[in-house]
C-alpha cells in the first residue's frame, strides 16, 4: 500500500475530491495546513503597518491506496489541483506497512 | 404679581418629549461602551480578546458605583473655585426630587446624571487600548476608579460643569472632545509611557485577529454616537441637536473617506481596518465641534481628521511608545483637531453666535480652544502617568513576560475566547463519566 499525500490549495479541494470519487476512492483524510513554497508568503497592511505573512493556507489531502493505484491515483490529484498558478502545492507518496480498519479488525487492502 | 406669573412661565417646565429622548441618548450612549468593547476585542491578538472586552465591560460597573457616591457631585455639583464640585444632595443620588429639573432645562436631574454616567463609563474604557496584553486585571480595575475620580470628575467639571475655569473661559466642548477623548487620549500617552511595550513590540506580527469585530464596533459606535452628539444638548428646542446629528454623520463619512483615500495611495490597499478607524476618527473630531459648525464645515472637519489620524498611527513605530490599538493616534489627534477646528469653522449660527476665523470672528476663540486643549491634554497625561506610576510600584502594572506571551486571556480570567477544539467534546466527557453497562450494550446493538 502507498499513502498519497497532497498539499494544496484551499479552494481546489471539491476537485479534487470529484476526481478521486470518480476514480474509485471510498474514503479520504483532509486537515487545513498551513505553509509555503517557492511563492513564499504575502504581504498584509494593517494601519499603515505591513506584516509579511510566511503561512498560507493549505489544505492537506491523505489517501491510501493499493500500490498498483498510486501512480495513476497521483496523477488524478495533480491534474484537479493544478491551476498553473506559482503555489499549487506538493503531491508525494510513501509506502505504508499496515493498515487496519478499526470497527472490523480487517487488515492490509481489505482495509482500505 | 404680574412678575412673578412672568417668572414662572419662563422658567423651564419638564418636557416629556425631551426627557424621553434624553433617556433613549443615555441608552445609545451606554452601547458604545460594548461597542468600543468589540472594536478593540477584534484588534488584539486572539490570545488577548477576553481581557480587551472587559477592560472596557468593568468600566460599565466600577464607574456606575463611583458615579451614584461621588463622581456626579464632584463633576456636576456647585462649583468651588473654577476645580471641582461637591453638592451634598448628589452623594449616592440620594437628595433629588423626581421631578426636580437640571438647572435651565427642561429634563429631571435623574436624566442628566444617568446621561453624563455613560460619558464618565466610556472615557476610561478608551484608554484600554493603548494597554492591550500586558496590564493585570486588578490594576486596570483600580486605575479605572482612581483616574474617573482624580482625572474625569474634575475634568468634566472644568469642561461642563456650571462654574468649571474652561465652560466659564467660554471652551467649546459640544459633546466632549476635550473632555472625553483628548482626557483619554493624553491618559493613554501617560501610561503607557510608564508602563512600557507589548513583549515583541515592533518584531511580532501583531494582526487583529477579526477584522469583522472591529466593523461590528464601528458600527455600534457610530450608531451610539448619535445620542452622545445630539443628545449632548440635552433637548431639541431649538435645533442644535438636530444640526449635531446631521453633523456627526457628516463628518464621519468624510472621515472614513479621507483614511481609505490615503491608505490606497499609500499603501496600495482599502482596509476594512481604514474604514472603522477613520470613521471612529470622524466621530472624535465632529465630537467638540458639530454643534457650532454648518455641514460643509462638517465635511472639512471630518476630511481633515480623517487624514490627520491616518498620518498619525504611525508615529508610534518612529517614536517607540507601543500605542497598541491607536488612542492617541485616534482619539487623542482626533479630539485636538476637532477642538482647534472650532477656532477655524464655528459659523456663529450654531450652538452660540460666536465665529471662528473662517467666519470673520478673529483669533479669538482659536485661542479659547488651544487652552482648553493644552491644560486638559497635560494634567491628564502627567496624572495618569502618576498614577500608573504609583499602581506599578505597589500592586504592579503589568503581568510578567511569561503569562503575556501565554495570553493574557487564561492568566486573568481564565478563559479563552474560542473554542478552536471541534472534535474534543464528546470524548472528554466519555473520560469523566465511565460509560455504564447499559451504554455499551446499545452501542454493541447499533454494530449488529
Amino acid at each position: 500500500m502507498k499513502l498519497i499525500t497532497a498539499v494544496v490549495k484551499p479552494h481546489r479541494l471539491d476537485e479534487i475530491k470529484e476526481a478521486l470519487q470518480a476514480f474509485g476512492v471510498h474514503g479520504l483524510t483532509v486537515t487545513e495546513a498551513s505553509g509555503y513554497g517557492r511563492q513564499r508568503g504575502h504581504t498584509e497592511v494593517y494601519r499603515g503597518a505591513e506584516y509579511t505573512v510566511d503561512l498560507v493556507p493549505k489544505i492537506r489531502i491523505e489517501v491510501l491506496v493499493e500500490d498498483d493505484d498510486a501512480e495513476q491515483l497521483i496523477d488524478v490529484v495533480v491534474k484537479a489541483a493544478r491551476t498553473g498558478k506559482i503555489g499549487d502545492g506538493k503531491v508525494w507518496s510513501i509506502p505504508v506497512e499496515t493498515a487496519v480498519r478499526v470497527r472490523t479488525g480487517e487488515r492490509g487492502p481489505d482495509a482500505l | 404679581m404680574a412678575s412673578a406669573i412672568t417668572l414662572a412661565a419662563d422658567a423651564p417646565t419638564l418636557s416629556a418629549a425631551n426627557t424621553g429622548f434624553m433617556l433613549i441618548c443615555s441608552a445609545l450612549v451606554m452601547l458604545m461602551t460594548p461597542g468600543l468593547a468589540f472594536f478593540y476585542g477584534g484588534m488584539v491578538r486572539v490570545k488577548s480578546t477576553l481581557n480587551m472586552l472587559m477592560m472596557s465591560f468593568i468600566s460599565l460597573g466600577i464607574v456606575t458605583i463611583l458615579w451614584v457616591l461621588y463622581g456626579f457631585s464632584l463633576a456636576f455639583g456647585t462649583d468651588s473655585g473654577g476645580i471641582i464640585g461637591w453638592s451634598s444632595d448628589y452623594v449616592g443620588l440620594s437628595g433629588i426630587g423626581l421631578t426636580q429639573l437640571w438647572d435651565g432645562y427642561t429634563i429631571p436631574i435623574y436624566v442628566f446624571a444617568v446621561f453624563q454616567l455613560m460619558f464618565a463609563i466610556i472615557t476610561p474604557a478608551l484608554i484600554s487600548g493603548a494597554l492591550a496584553d500586558r496590564v493585570k486585571f486588578t490594576a486596570w480595575a483600580l486605575f479605572v476608579a482612581l483616574w474617573a475620580t482624580v482625572v474625569y470628575f474634575p475634568v468634566a467639571h472644568w469642561v461642563w460643569g456650571a462654574g468649571g475655569w474652561a465652560f466659564e473661559l467660554g471652551v467649546i466642548d459640544f459633546a466632549g472632545g476635550t473632555a472625553v477623548h483628548i482626557n483619554a487620549g493624553a491618559a493613554a500617552l501617560g501610561v503607557i509611557l510608564v508602563i512600557g511595550k507589548r513583549v515583541g513590540f515592533k518584531k511580532d506580527p501583531m494582526r487583529p485577529h477579526s477584522l469583522p469585530l472591529v466593523m461590528l464596533g464601528a458600527g455600534l459606535l457610530w450608531f451610539g454616537w448619535f445620542g452622545f452628539n445630539a443628545g449632548s444638548w440635552l433637548g431639541n428646542d431649538d435645533g442644535v441637536g438636530a444640526l449635531m446629528f446631521v453633523n456627526t454623520q457628516v463628518a464621519t463619512a468624510a472621515a472614513m473617506l479621507a483614511w481609505l483615500i490615503y491608505e490606497k495611495i499609500r499603501h496600495g490597499a482599502f482596509t476594512t481596518l481604514g474604514a472603522a478607524s477613520g470613521a471612529v476618527a470622524g466621530l472624535v473630531a465632529i465630537t467638540p465641534s458639530g454643534g457650532s459648525c454648518s455641514p460643509l464645515g462638517a465635511i472639512a472637519i471630518g476630511a481633515i481628521a480623517g487624514l490627520l489620524c491616518a498620518m498619525a498611527v504611525g508615529l508610534k513605530y518612529k517614536f517607540g511608545y507601543d500605542d497598541s490599538l491607536d488612542v492617541v493616534g485616534v482619539h487623542l489627534v482626533g479630539g485636538v483637531v476637532g477642538s482647534i477646528l472650532i477656532g477655524f469653522f464655528a459659523t456663529g449660527g450654531g450652538q452660540s453666535d460666536v465665529a471662528g476665523l473662517f467666519y470673520g470672528g478673529g483669533l479669538a476663540q482659536l485661542w479659547k480652544q488651544l487652552a482648553g486643549v493644552g491644560v486638559v491634554l497635560a494634567y491628564s497625561l502627567i496624572a495618569s502617568a502618576i498614577l500608573a506610576f504609583l499602581i506599578d510600584k505597589t500592586i504592579g502594572m503589568r503581568v510578567s513576560e511569561d503569562e503575556e506571551v501565554a495570553g493574557i486571556d487564561q492568566v486573568e480570567h481564565a478563559e479563552t475566547a474560542y473554542d478552536f477544539s471541534g472534535a474534543g467534546g464528546g470524548a472528554a466527557s466519555r473520560t469523566v463519566a465511565p460509560a455504564p453497562a447499559q451504554g455499551v450494550a446499545e452501542s454493541k446493538k447499533v454494530d449488529a
